[in-house]
């Protein structure tokens, strides 16, 4: 059987993929000027690399982005947005928007909202890709039932 | 009635019915389809009662939670079979279902109106002062934002930490390697 689902598929993901990915980074990074924010384009990316790994099977996808990888940037994410915070004592206090507002409706505003809406976004678009992986590749039921 | 209500109970009914089917349809691909046509809806009223944010995470996680159900369902053979229905029990659970309809519909006539939120009218307090200096404490043009990641960062920080806790529960139970079986002597495969 070979990897991944038809030629149609995987023509309209490879074309697709990239404006996905576009739109998920653009969610996050403007989600203090627009609606939108960490959360949601982190699920975007992940639902971009899902696609992937739906259209093109598990062997190509996990030379993008391995199971490594995606507990990586989980944690990365995780610990960015727990530094933020930390970094907040800087100021005074935990969590105290430490850096300079900015003009308003710019990209660079807002101080730390910008930073947070990252660290959220790489946190929850690699731990979301990753349970799909774990769910898409861990497969211990099935080998015990082989083996028996 | 006004018209807007009529649309919002109309979509309210719509989630209804596709949660009703989804509950009591035999296969179980459709079920998932139900379950993802009740998440459009919602987003569809959060749009409709101006929440876009809202509506944008509700849309993609909807997508992201069918997509996962689809393949889960797809590749599981479906083990569903009828349960013997006894009249006395469904009786009686309709029976104490018709009960709480009743007292929950005379409860909610003590709430404030729909579209009149406690915290809008003359004892204003937080949210009217997030309205007001929102753009000049936080600079950020979107108060949605600004609430969730200055004001109350601290709770986002607790939701950031549940997901992340939840997903290493994913892991630990889906994990590849299994656990050491000591009742059977046997070594783990690998």
């Amino acid at each position: 059987m070979t990897q991944g689902m038809s030629l149609i598929v995987k023509t309209i993901t490879r074309l697709v993929t990239s404006f996905i990915m576009l739109f998920g980074i653009y969610i996050v990074l403007y989600g203090h000027v627009s609606p939108g924010g960490g959360f949601a384009g982190g699920v975007i990316l992940a639902a971009g690399l899902i696609l992937l790994l739906l259209a093109f099977g598990k062997e190509r996808t996990l030379t993008v982005i391995s199971h490594g990888d995606s507990v990586t940037w989980d944690s990365a994410g995780a610990l960015a947005f727990l530094a933020v915070a930390v970094l907040g004592y800087l100021a005074g206090d935990f969590f105290i928007n430490f850096l300079g507002h900015g003009q308003p409706y710019q990209l660079a505003s807002a101080g730390t909202i910008p930073l947070n809406n990252l660290a959220i976004g790489a946190k929850v678009g690699a731990g979301l890709f990753g349970v799909f992986l774990a769910l898409a590749i861990f497969r211990p039921g099935r080998r015990q039932e082989e083996e028996k | 009635m006004d018209p807007f209500m009529l649309l919002l109970l109309a979509l309210l009914a719509f989630m209804i019915i596709g949660s009703l089917i989804a509950a009591e349809t035999e296969d179980l691909l459709s079920s998932v389809v139900c379950v993802g046509a009740v998440g459009a809806g919602l987003a569809i009223i959060d749009l409709f009662l101006g929440a876009p944010d809202l509506a944008i995470t509700q849309v993609v996680v909807e997508i992201l939670c069918v997509t996962i159900l689809i393949r889960v369902v797809l590749t599981r053979k479906d083990e569903t079979h009828r349960t013997h229905k006894d009249t006395f029990a469904v009786g009686s659970v309709l029976l104490c279902l018709g009960i709480l309809l009743a007292i929950g519909a005379w409860a909610m006539t003590a709430l404030h109106p729909f579209g009149e939120p406690l915290l809008a009218g003359d004892q204003a307090g937080v949210a009217k002062q997030y309205l007001a200096n929102g753009l000049a404490d936080t600079g950020a043009a979107n108060y949605v934002m600004a609430v969730l990641l200055d004001y109350r960062a601290y709770d986002t920080l607790g939701e950031a930490t549940v997901i992340f806790v939840s997903i290493i529960g994913a892991y630990v139970v889906l994990r590849q390697r299994g656990r050491l079986r000591h009742d059977t002597g046997n070594e783990p495969d690998r």
